[in-house]
């Protein structure tokens, strides 16, 4: 793999001058490969990894919603997936083999906002068969880190052989 | 009254520790980057600490076999065979211990007879030198060099070598200096113990921390099985340090000899570790192979940046250590690690520590995270531009 973008998925908190720095590089030339992941869309932009549920988060009610669609002669089902994908409330949207066709990651402010979104947008639109809310009560991983894990390895003593 | 006198001559003659010394004053110490810690800084892989617990539930709490479980033998035999090309039988050329640390003590007090000497390279692990004297053995150092990125040559053990010798220990790669040997030197090397009828302890801990060349065991080379025990562990590979759990493998009666030290000194070693080096060795490879990348990535990281700073630092074949000079600073390595731990707050470990032939040079471990590494390098950096003035 392309080194910063290994570097990136492996380690993204990293500045671009401590990257340039890990893969021999100079800065400007890591830049340079970032614009180019930019351009190509593989690189698709940045987030903090957040625990959503807490207060000072924003405290935000996430749904996870098995969505049926009628796949269209032509284009199949992404048509009708990139529209979905459009609504704000939609974070990520996979097409998945299986029951269903569509898995949909939803967010809002509340647990209102979000059952409207599902009933009054996503179930109303042509070509929606059915769909399948699921919201989540509770977060123990997110994005690969643990929600309430003590952050290990600062007890390894300070000097060993 | 004195106690003192009560304490046996040859471990009051003990030298205390280097790294002891340092540890005492970089512990009282606040923020500080520390590059002198032998252990890798990622966590045990979860699949393997749940097969601990798991191990813990289903009631795994008693004794086991003294040579170890026969399922963990069969494994370490397969795992040797596959990676090291040498066929161990698990029923009786294989002794599971409590780290190699064990291993390492039983074979020298099951080889040695008192005065009987062993040639060892340094600079070296620690525990070495001593480890040879609390057998009633005489230790030999061997010097290696920063210009043979502290390779062993057999040349050097050619010269060290007096009638007595009966023991070669080697740790490739080796702790403190990352040193490796190819094939070539390998080779050589075994001739030398061959003609010298030595018994080699190859202590190969780093074995699966090597970065560019393959790693070669001086075991399977012509006429070394049969006057090899091969040493290794959990403890770098699967981030595995506090389980405690190594293995010794060799001819039926070498092991046998050390299973009667154990036997009555450890017994066996933890029914849980065990079964957690089990799981290791069976799923453990992807976790050990991410884990060396992020070593080398490192590597390649901190030897860039002491070379730049000009403290000139050999490309360590394996392990993970960068043992940079600090010759061109004018200072010793305790001058200089003791200055740099004052002035920025780094902890690097003085070579010294490692043995006479670590003068001149530090030891700084790369088993810490990026941000750490990038930091660490800026304020040797920074110190090293600072005597310059």
């Amino acid at each position: 793999m392309e080194p910063v973008l290994k570097l990136l998925i492996e380690s993204g908190h990293l500045t671009t001058a401590q990257m340039a720095q890990v893969a021999g590089m100079s800065e400007a030339a890591v830049e340079r490969r970032l614009e180019q992941l930019k351009k190509d869309r593989i690189l698709l932009g940045y987030r903090p990894v957040v625990d959503l549920s807490r207060e000072a988060a924003g405290g935000s009610v996430r749904a996870v919603i098995e969505v049926k669609i009628t796949p269209e002669r032509g284009g199949g089902f992404n048509r009708l997936a990139e529209r979905l994908s459009k609504f704000d409330e939609v974070e990520s949207c996979y097409l998945m083999s299986g029951a269903y066709d569509l898995l949909i990651f939803a967010s809002g402010p509340s647990l209102q906002k979000v059952a409207s979104f599902v009933s009054e947008k996503l179930s109303t639109i042509e070509g929606v068969i059915s769909t399948s809310t699921h919201f989540m009560l509770r977060s123990y991983k997110e994005g690969g880190f643990l929600i309430n894990a003590p952050i290990e390895g600062s007890d390894r003593l300070k000097v060993t052989p | 009254m004195d106690s003192q006198r009560h304490i046996a001559r040859h471990v009051v003659d003990l030298p205390k520790s280097g790294i002891r010394d340092f540890f005492e004053i970089v512990a009282k110490m606040k923020d500080v980057i520390s590059l002198g810690i032998g252990e890798p800084d990622f966590g045990t892989p979860w699949h393997i600490r749940e097969a601990a617990i798991y191990a813990l539930e289903k009631g795994k709490t008693h004794y086991t076999s003294n040579l170890g479980l026969i399922e963990l033998r069969r494994g370490i035999c397969s795992y040797v065979e596959r990676h090291y090309g040498i066929g161990y039988r698990p029923e009786d050329e294989v002794i599971v211990t409590v780290g190699v640390s064990e291993a390492i003590d039983l074979a020298l007090r099951a080889l040695l007879n008192p005065g009987e000497a062993v040639l060892y390279h340094q600079p070296c692990y620690v525990s070495y030198h001593p480890g040879v004297t609390l057998a009633h053995g005489v230790a030999i150092a061997v010097p290696t060099r920063a210009e043979d990125g502290f390779a062993l040559n057999a040349e050097d053990l050619e010269r060290a070598w007096r009638p007595g010798c009966k023991v070669l220990m080697m740790n490739l790669p080796c702790n403190p200096t990352g040193g490796t040997c190819d094939r070539a030197r390998l080779e050589k090397i075994a001739r030398f113990a061959v003609e010298k009828d030595l018994v080699v302890l190859s202590d190969e801990i780093y074995s699966e921390l090597v970065y560019e060349q393959a790693h070669t065991s001086i075991a399977v080379l012509p006429g070394m099985r049969e006057r090899t025990i091969f040493l290794h562990g959990f403890s770098k590979a699967f981030a595995m340090t506090g389980f405690r759990i190594g293995y010794a493998c060799g001819p039926a009666e070498l092991v046998e000899a050390m299973m009667k030290v154990h036997q009555y000194s450890m017994l066996c070693a933890p029914i849980l570790s065990q079964e957690a080096a089990i799981e290791a060795l069976a799923r453990g490879e992807d976790s050990m192979k991410a884990m060396r990348e992020q070593y080398q990535k490192r590597r390649d990281l901190v030897v860039r940046r002491f070379n730049a700073a000009g403290l000139k630092c050999h490309l360590p074949g394996g392990a993970f250590y960068a043992f940079p000079s600090v010759a061109g600073t004018g200072l010793s390595e305790r001058e200089f690690a003791y200055g740099l731990l004052d002035a920025e707050k780094v902890a690097v470990v003085p070579g010294t520590a490692f043995g006479e032939s670590g003068a001149g040079f530090v030891r700084a471990s790369f088993a810490t995270g990026y941000e750490q590494l990038i930091e660490a390098c800026d304020r040797i950096d920074r110190y090293v531009q600072g005597l310059r003035r």
